[in-house]
């Protein structure tokens, strides 16, 4: 299961955007993340599997951001501290208050923070590059309005333009999609092929069976275990989403994915 | 102003006597501005502790100094110098209250108990120990228990000017690291995750935040008392947070209403010196907190009250004035003209399904803005009424023909729907969902009383 994407990238010469050997985790005494080994490609990844699969917490584990039991994360074949910058982040929308006093700008202000002295205001040029990424979500009227009256797909508009802000080179995104409008979707959808077309990297957790195929050229099966992984062409197949949900899946995802799957 | 035996620092207060009521003592002007600056330092740290969802820590931290302030004093009493010297007392508060805080995470890391409960139980056996330390002390002999107990409520008027420039300085130093830290506290208090992936240590800045608590609370042990402190961390940031959106004009109202309750708090203490400043302070900041709770424009509950109640009243004077054109349409007038038949307020009463009671208090309030004339049981439309209710006329049968072509209601569906929701509908709104917009089309449904 030890993933094409790293093969790609070595036959390429360089070493892959993200690559996981061997992650455990666990919350007390049950183990979410069993032995997972995995790189992602440079390109769009999803990462997919049902509820408590363990997505997010492979992400916030490669990020350091809770403990792994064993393991270790590789960006661009260097440890997370010696690459920070060029690491992006995108929480899920539910993990702030977004009844915090700050506006959309000084949000996506936040990303620009390694940048500037620690103390004092936000500089002229790193706030006009904090609008700038509001531009690129279609946020640009709205960075002086609070957050707290933003719609729910507009807030994650928020942070996906604070991850953009980051300038980083690989994107590692929880739940882009979870809950937003279509026009929302649409909006993000169109940022990540921008990203990929500059080169840069995006590992996405993806909740949609159906749209897998659309959003992502490489996919990972994700339940406690690497089940599958590769381009979605080839490791995305009934056989491998049946392995990772079990008989969770329902019969109507099942139509919708075999659907996927011919496109 | 009566020579208070108790209290040294108003008789020196009183350096000239007799020289009048506009005279105040240097030492009261000096206690009057260390507690203004303290609740300019605590409304300040406030703001990021209420953020961060730390302010039970606060008091956490003064409950746990109690036993700190009392073993300095008999620490430094046995030791044979002066116990009621600030800077060894404010040392020992300090260090038992990080102690507080340091077992109240260790208790919630267990995960036997949750953080509450923690605090809780850290905060009243502290306390406890403190106060068990107080009794055993004033058995003790000599000058150890001299005014210890007024750490406990606080009395700013007990202040010496040296005490109060301690306070002061203290609370400077923590105002100018509150400010200096601004981008990283604000990051950490919004998402401590995303900081960490930055590369930024939410742990130094939560201990940064902890150590500004500590500090703080430390700071206003005499003047305000271990048991209120609290509130003079917590109140003008809740105030403030009533008031703005905005971050640093948060800082800056919650840092004046600090400053202002400390400085009511040490005025009020200084008038009558009976009153435990912790009291007059807390009670200030309480006001302040009420009046913002009340009548803040955005998010008081007043002006809430009255935009809901305005908004009722205007979408009942528009089903009034409907019901009026409808009147005159059923009458014969035909549709998009208003006749000027007089029509009975029963009859509208009838058709809205409204007390009759109820009617009369509208057509009366209609009459009294010149958009109905009232004469003996009856109403009429004036021009601007007819207007008016053209307008309102417009705005519900566009919203029902918008429902029914869209098939999302029955004839009575869309009525009832378009009763809830045509209000606020523009006429231009209301023109790109009729079929012929300049047009007023005939109602889908039969006119008259409801059902």
């Amino acid at each position: 299961m030890s993933a094409d994407g790293g093969e790609a990238a070595a036959r390429a010469g360089s070493p892959p955007p993200l690559e996981i050997r061997g992650l455990t985790v666990a919350y007390g005494e049950r183990p979410v993340l069993w032995d997972v080994t995995w790189s992602a490609p440079p390109g769009l990844t999803g990462i997919v599997g049902p509820n408590g699969a363990g997505k997010s917490t492979l992400i916030k584990a490669a990020l350091g951001l809770i403990p792994a039991l064993s393991g270790t994360a590789r960006f661009f074949g260097r440890s997370l501290e010696e690459v920070r910058n060029r690491v992006g982040y995108l929480p899920q929308r539910a993990s702030v208050d977004w009844d915090f006093p700050a506006t959309a700008l000084d949000v996506v202000c936040m990303a620009r923070y390694p940048r500037m002295r620690w103390w004092g205001r936000v500089p002229r040029a790193e706030r006009e590059a904090a609008r700038a990424a509001l531009a690129e979500v279609g946020l640009a009227d709205l960075a002086e309005r609070q957050i707290g009256r933003l719609s729910g797909g507009q807030q994650q508009r928020v942070f996906l333009a604070r991850a953009l802000a980051q300038d980083a080179d690989l994107y590692l995104m929880d739940e882009p999609f979870a809950a937003v409008d279509a026009a929302t979707e649409q909006a993000i959808v169109a940022v990540l092929r921008r990203l990929a077309a500059a080169g840069r990297s995006v590992v996405a957790v993806h909740h949609d069976l159906s749209t897998v195929a659309d959003y992502f050229a490489h996919v990972l099966l994700l339940n406690g275990r690497a089940i599958a992984a590769g381009p979605v062409r080839d490791a995305f197949t009934p056989e491998a989403i049946a392995a990772a949900y079990g008989g969770r899946l329902n019969l109507l995802e099942h139509a919708s994915v075999h659907a996927a799957g011919r496109s | 102003m009566r020579p208070a035996a108790g209290h040294p620092a108003r008789a020196a207060g009183r350096s000239l006597p007799g020289a009048g009521a506009m005279t105040l003592g240097y030492n009261t002007l000096v206690v009057l501005a260390g507690c203004a600056l303290l609740g300019l330092a605590a409304g300040t740290v406030g703001a990021f502790a209420l953020l961060r969802g730390r302010a039970l820590v606060a008091d956490a931290v003064g409950h746990a100094a109690l036993p700190g302030v009392v073993l300095a004093a008999m620490i430094v009493a046995t030791l044979g110098h002066d116990p009621r010297s600030l800077p060894p007392l404010l040392a020992g508060a300090a260090l038992a209250g990080v102690l507080g805080v340091l077992a109240v995470q260790a208790l919630a890391r267990t995960r036997r108990i949750r953080e509450d409960a923690a605090i809780a139980i850290v905060l009243s056996s502290f306390y406890a120990v403190g106060v068990a330390l107080l009794s055993y002390v004033q058995t003790m002999p000599g000058a150890a228990q001299a005014g210890l107990t007024k750490f406990i409520l606080g009395q700013a008027a007990a202040m010496r000017a040296e005490d109060a420039l301690w306070a002061g300085a203290v609370a400077t130093l923590a105002l100018a690291l509150c400010l200096l830290l601004f981008q990283r506290l604000r990051a950490a208090c919004f998402d401590p995750d995303f900081a960490r992936v930055q590369g930024m240590s939410a742990a130094r800045t939560d201990l940064a935040l902890l150590g500004l608590i500590v500090t703080v609370t430390v700071a206003g042990l005499q003047a305000v008392g271990l048991i209120l402190i609290v509130a003079l961390l917590v109140l003008p940031a809740a105030t403030a947070r009533l008031l703005t959106y905005r971050l640093p004009r948060l800082l800056l109202l919650s840092a004046v209403v600090g400053a202002a309750s400390g400085a009511a708090g040490a005025a009020a203490s200084a008038a009558a010196p009976d009153l435990p400043t912790g009291a007059a302070v807390v009670l200030a900041g309480a006001a302040c907190f009420t009046l913002a709770l009340l009548f803040s424009p955005d998010r008081g509950l007043v002006p809430e009250a009255l935009r809901r109640a305005r908004r009722r009243l205007a979408a009942a004077e528009e089903h009034f004035l409907r019901a009026a054109w409808e009147a005159q349409e059923a009458a014969g007038a035909g549709p998009g003209t208003a006749g000027d038949r007089w029509t009975p307020i029963a009859a509208l009463a009838a058709a809205r399904g409204w007390a009759e009671a109820r009617a009369w208090r509208l057509a009366r309030w209609l009459a009294l803005r010149g958009l109905v004339a009232l004469s003996e049981r009856q109403v009429h439309l004036t021009p601007r009424g007819a207007a008016a209710a053209r307008r309102a006329v417009r705005a519900h049968r566009a919203v029902e023909h918008h429902l029914l072509a869209i098939g999302a209601a029955d004839t009575a569906g869309a009525d009832r729907l378009a009763d809830l929701v045509e209000h606020g509908l523009s006429p231009e709104a209301a023109s790109r969902l009729l079929p012929e917009p300049s047009s007023l089309p005939a109602s889908p449904h039969a006119l008259g009383g409801k059902p």
